[in-house]
């Protein structure tokens, strides 16, 4: 069971989509059966932490479930369980780092030691500029390609120490790393080289830029 | 080897666009009306007959669980749910199909949705794949605008919805019930069976839920034929597979292969040898974190399929197989799934949200040696008695890894703990 959640003592008074955001919400809402709004919780949850420099305070909740015809209860019951709801305000740059066995096999203990050097603050914390917060987090799902951080949107995988400092140091200057392995081998293929997949069946397949093949 | 041309990932690296109309080159939606024009039973057989069983973990028959949705409608809707909500530790394949091969995820649901006479489908997706679910949501439109699904799919005069829903980092909105609750709006909590999805599921209305390997194996099943599949691999274990190689191998990946390949040739063949060499190995987890872990003894003959990991007393459940080398403190190893199974506990049954963190502190002293001998004994004892008695198996995920542990590694257990009494002496 996650450990209790910490809510934020400083909260604000009020809290309700943008314009463009209850546009979002409309559509999101249209994949439900119109007598089971409830179901969009979670969605609606995500967007209004989206639009709330990541963190989630009660009256976005009680907005939510106002949207919904929740009872505001069961909408913070949602909001505790899940662990991608931050309760309280995060940095900037919220580095969540998976410490999970298979990324702990790899070193996930160096990327999070990488961390505590380069800025100086432990799980959990976040540094006293805002710039970033940093957490362990249970399983990423991207086990091949161990260790993992999420940052953002976007996955950093194949770490070890060095690499980690080098995303900091990037994210610092305001600069994007490139997402994805930090070594540069194609997504979950082995590094030395398909050993499948060699004679594809499709030798024509177009490469796509609209859609991009890349990760 | 599994030849290049059986298999059924051809883009699983991405070298490939996942748009469309390279996935159309790759051969995924041909013939598609087609195959919905011969019906709903022929569909239900033929994944049958393949010896399809789900790919999730839990290793039912796809076709059977199928067959259990209402033969007729009572007008009301009937409901697909892809499981996507990958998070078992050592698995990662789900994500390469929804970011490489999404269209393969998504034909898959026509047809299985068709299967059971679905109305609309969801697919949910853990909430962390933040871009595989921007590229699934940009597959699904792009079938929609192309006619595949929607009014009238493929020309076939079957409508189907299908829509792609977020978690929000929950490992057990992994399990079925609790999935079908999460997507309801509410806590994810397992519910008690009876009844089953197939009679009371999304809306307690009738739906199957199926994990996202399975259903997108299923264009190819149907496109090649149940004949095909079954011939891969062995009865009762049949098809190709993904299987999800980590830990302290020289090459980590993801490959496709036939059930049944032998774990030593799969690791040499395919994730470049364990670090060191074979004689450097330890011990595998070789199906998820859930799945007891074997010592270097069994892995050099155990074969990766249901019954092959059975025979062991472990299980294929996801294939994520995590090697584990002599360098690795295989204690703290599996100390770290207790805390994983500790802190994924919904905290809806006793034995589970009680148990789960007490063994993830004894474990800590066990890692220690800081513990009587006869106290490997209790532990076992409580792993048994968590063990099938909680609604969902995530009890029995959580005791599974520390049997296998104290199954194969009692010595070292024991020696850790006279270690610490000798130091505690001195």
């Amino acid at each position: 069971m996650s450990t209790p959640a910490a809510v934020a003592a400083h909260q604000p008074d009020s809290f309700a989509f943008t314009p463009d955001n209850v546009a979002v919400a409309e559509k999101i809402l249209a994949r439900y059966p119109v007598d089971k709004r409830a179901s969009a919780v979670l969605p609606l949850l995500h967007l209004a932490q989206r639009q709330n420099a990541n963190w989630l305070p009660k009256v976005a909740m009680d907005h939510v479930a106002g949207l919904l015809g929740m009872a505001p209860i069961r909408v913070y019951e949602v909001a505790t369980f899940y662990t991608m709801f931050n309760k309280e305000p995060v940095g900037k740059h919220l580095v969540q780092v998976c410490t999970t066995t298979p990324c702990w096999l790899r070193g996930s203990d160096e990327v999070l030691g990488a961390c505590k050097r380069r800025l100086g603050i432990g799980p959990g914390e976040t540094t006293p500029d805002g710039q970033f917060t940093v957490v362990e987090i249970e399983c990423a799902g991207a086990c091949v390609n161990a260790p993992v951080v999420a940052i953002g949107e976007d996955y950093y995988e194949d770490l070890d120490g060095p690499a980690m400092v080098a995303l900091l140091d990037q994210l610092a200057r305001g600069e994007t790393p490139t997402p994805g392995s930090q070594t540069g081998r194609r997504g979950s293929c082995p590094a030395t080289g398909p050993t499948t997949l060699t004679n594809p069946p499709s030798p024509s397949a177009p490469a796509d830029a609209a859609t991009g093949a890349d990760d | 080897m599994l030849r290049d041309e059986d298999r059924i990932f051809t883009n699983l690296y991405g070298f490939e666009s996942p748009g469309l109309r390279a996935a159309q080159v790759r051969g995924d939606w041909a013939g598609a009306k087609e195959l919905l024009l011969k019906g709903r039973d022929w569909v239900i057989s033929e994944v049958k007959d393949s010896g399809l069983r789900g790919r999730g973990g839990a290793g039912f028959s796809t076709g059977l669980k199928w067959s259990f949705m209402p033969k007729k409608s009572d007008g009301g809707p009937v409901y697909l749910v892809v499981n996507a909500d990958e998070g078992e530790p050592g698995t990662c394949k789900d994500r390469d199909i929804l970011r490489h091969d999404p269209h393969k995820l998504v034909e898959g649901i026509l047809y299985a949705s068709f299967a059971i006479g679905a109305t609309a489908a969801y697919v949910y997706v853990r909430g962390e794949f933040i871009r595989e679910i921007q590229r699934l949501q940009a597959a699904v439109d792009e079938a929609y605008e192309a006619g595949l699904i929607g009014r009238n799919a493929c020309g076939s005069g079957y409508d189907l919805d299908v829509y792609v829903h977020t978690g929000a980092g929950a490992y057990i909105c992994g399990e079925e019930t609790a999935l079908i609750e999460s997507l309801e709006g509410k806590k994810g909590q397992p519910r008690s069976k009876p009844p089953f999805p197939a009679q009371a599921g999304l809306y307690y209305r009738p739906t199957t839920v199926n994990n996202v390997e399975t259903i997108a194996a299923v264009p190819t099943i149907l496109r090649r034929g149940a004949g095909w599949f079954a011939g891969i691999g062995r009865p009762k274990n049949t098809g190709t597979k993904l299987f999800c190689i980590s830990g302290h191998v020289n090459n980590p990946c993801n490959v496709e292969e036939a059930m049944g390949i032998p774990l030593r040739e799969l690791i040499d063949r395919h994730a470049g040898g364990v670090r060191g060499g074979w004689d450097n190995l330890l011990a595998v987890i070789p199906g998820g974190s859930s799945t007891p872990v074997i010592p270097r003894a069994l892995c050099d003959t155990v074969l990766m399929d249901y019954d092959g990991l059975s025979e062991v007393k472990s299980a294929l459940g996801t294939a994520g197989v995590i090697v584990m080398d002599k360098s690795t403190d295989i204690v703290r190893a599996i100390a770290r799934l207790s805390h994983f199974y500790a802190h994924e506990s919904c905290g809806q049954c006793t034995p589970c949200r009680e148990g789960t963190p007490w063994m993830a502190l004894m474990m800590d002293r066990l890692v220690e040696g800081r513990a009587g001998v006869e106290e490997i004994d209790l532990l076992f004892e409580i792993s048994k008695q968590i063990e099938g008695r909680t609604i969902c198996a995530l009890g029995d995920a959580a005791a599974w890894p520390i049997q296998g542990l104290i199954r194969h590694f009692r010595p070292e257990l024991e020696r850790r703990i006279a270690v610490a009494r000798q130091s505690a002496a001195a």
